[in-house]
């Protein structure tokens, strides 16, 4: 695998579980022997040991030392450089101000909550001012809600310190939020490369499309902005709203999965509500059932699960309301 | 509240001294069990302490117990933390200590006979070896049972290899070496008292056979109450030793 990753840029490492992120992780670290190279700024580290490298690294599952309280677990990397206590003591301060633990000062990692003791793991990592941060999976035992809130803070605090950063996820949309750029590895090998956009909207090939998901890609011939962030698009006549943070759309992403079908027309707001035709029913025999629709001038990939494929009656050329998850839809240049 | 508590655990002792007292003021115990009143036992403790009797055996069998122990121990936890280290020295060293570790301490004393001799070198070689064996394997596993990720995560953050066995290893192998530590203690004090009977002619083993010999049942009592605090103390010595260097790790029980 060749992989470059440029200064001060996050790098989102998707991959299924298994298929090798961490192990390089591991290599970039040096905790483990590697054959190859790893260069940091153009020289090669691999003769540096892992206490060298300066690499800055929170694993999986933490690894908080539970013998020490946060605060002597953040200074713990600065007491082995053996740095002036009052340097150290101003420098935990500093962090635990940082990632909003000052609370949490001397308990032990034991009596911490999931996300306190993530906050606190980042915060002793960044104590030694890495040139480099590896986050493993960092919000895997999260639940959703602190996991998203985490998710922002972990990138706007990589924005201000501009250092580095690999993230590590297994987690598709996670990777697209979070990163500037996405690496997608299956099977320990790098299959693709590049902007969320990019990999999201063209995957290289069927097994990262099947990790990202079925995606349809629509070319918007133009869009207009509606405020508060959404956007109008026409696609081949069809009006679409989607949220954007950027300003130009040039086409769109719809996720298969996304696809709402409805036997009646659906209460609630008019948005993203069609009519449409079923053209093709594919696999109709599998736990997933794959259906090409038919929405104006454009045709659409759905997926849904086998007993609601069933339960609306769905056939071909039948008539059907549709509608499409504003969220869900993607915006690119 | 606290208070009653401590005062709650005397009472039943209070009650057996009481009744002690009252049934051999009373003669209401058959003869041949030669058993003194408390009140008698704690004159003769009072007569022992200030002639210095007790005072001499007690810090003969106390100062064999903490030599042979402190070398017994800090041997053990050197080796021990070799094994843990080094898988060539644990698969070298632990067949041997698995064998040697459940043989009785007295059941060295023939042998040491022979080789040492009577003299202070025995009891003390005799404790040492009953250090030894626990502590050196309490200690393996301590270190062995360390979490590998911790390693990993000391040296990522810049720690040599010397630092991460003073800081972390050590550290989080304390509670099993204490544990090994406790049982020892309490174990050497039974084990000088064996052997002091047996082979040797001073200490409160010895007192104790000295009290047998005469029928001195006071004696002996004064004896197995001295052994008693002592034993006491020194665990309770450990564990205020532990709540102090294993604070971390009480958190584990509390929760």
């Amino acid at each position: 695998m060749n992989l470059t990753v440029h200064d001060g840029q996050l790098l989102a490492l998707l991959g299924p579980t298994g298929a090798g992120k961490t192990t390089l992780l591991n290599v970039i670290a040096g905790i483990v022997d590697y054959e190859g190279n790893v260069l940091f700024d153009g020289e090669s580290v691999d003769d540096k040991p892992a206490s060298k490298r300066g690499v800055g690294y929170v694993f999986q599952d933490l690894a908080l030392f539970p013998h020490l309280d946060v605060a002597s677990n953040i200074a713990y990397g600065l007491k082995v450089q053996k740095k002036p206590l009052s340097e150290i003591e101003e420098k935990v301060d500093e962090l635990l101000k940082l990632m909003k633990i000052e609370h949490l000062k001397n308990r032990y990692p034991r009596d911490l909550s999931g996300g306190e003791r993530q906050r606190a793991a980042l915060a002793r990592t960044l104590a030694i001012s890495p040139r480099i941060l590896l986050l493993d999976e960092p919000l895997n035992n999260l639940d959703r809600c602190t996991r998203r809130y985490l998710r922002a803070e972990i990138r706007q605090m990589q924005k201000q310190l501009n250092v580095t950063t690999i993230f590590v996820t297994h987690d598709v949309e996670e990777a697209e939020e979070i990163g500037d750029n996405v690496a997608v590895i299956i099977n320990g090998k790098l299959r693709q490369v590049g902007t969320p956009g990019d990999v999201f909207s063209s995957p290289v090939d069927d097994e990262v499309a099947d990790l990202i998901g079925s995606q349809n890609v629509l070319i918007c011939s133009s869009y207009r902005h509606i405020g508060g962030g959404l956007y109008e698009v026409n696609c081949k006549g069809t009006r679409i709203v989607v949220a954007c943070e950027g300003s130009i759309i040039n086409k769109i992403a719809i996720p298969a999965k996304e696809i709402y079908f409805y036997n009646d027309k659906p209460v609630g707001p008019k948005v993203n509500t069609y009519k449409g035709t079923i053209l093709e029913i594919l696999s109709p025999s599998s736990s997933v059932v794959k259906m090409r629709v038919k929405v104006g001038e454009n045709t659409l990939l759905a997926e849904l699960p086998k007993d609601l494929f069933n339960s609306l009656g769905l056939a071909e050329g039948k008539e059907i309301f549709l509608k499409l998850k504003l969220k869900s839809i993607r915006a690119y240049t | 509240m606290e208070r009653f508590g401590h005062l709650r655990g005397i009472m039943p002792l209070a009650a057996l001294v009481a009744l002690w007292e009252i049934v051999t003021r009373f003669n209401l115990i058959p003869g041949r069990f030669f058993l003194p009143p408390f009140t008698v036992v704690l004159q003769e403790l009072f007569y022992m302490t200030i002639s210095g009797v007790l005072l001499n055996h007690l810090l003969r069998s106390l100062i064999r117990v903490l030599v042979g122990f402190l070398a017994g121990s800090a041997l053990g936890i050197m080796v021990g933390i070799m094994m843990g280290y080094s898988k060539v020295m644990d698969e070298a060293l632990n067949p041997i200590i698995s064998l040697l570790y459940p043989i009785p301490a007295m059941g060295w004393l023939p042998l040491l006979m022979l080789w040492i001799g009577i003299g202070e070198a025995l009891p003390i070689t005799i404790i040492f070896i009953c250090s030894f064996f626990p502590v050196a394997y309490a200690t393996a596993t301590g270190i062995k049972s360390v979490d590998k990720k911790l390693i990993k995560a000391a040296e990522t953050l810049g720690a040599s290899p010397r630092t991460i066995l003073t800081t972390l290893v050590l550290p989080l192998a304390l509670p099993t070496i204490f544990t090994g530590l406790r049982l020892e203690a309490g174990m050497a004090w039974r084990v000088i008292i064996a052997a002091e009977m047996i082979a040797i002619p001073t200490g409160i083993g010895a007192l104790f056979m000295q009290a047998e010999s005469l029928i001195r049942t006071d004696i002996i009592i004064v004896c197995l109450i001295v052994l008693a605090v002592m034993s006491f103390s020194f665990e309770k010595v450990f564990q205020y030793l532990e709540s102090k260097l294993c604070r971390w790790a009480k958190h584990f029980d509390e929760s």
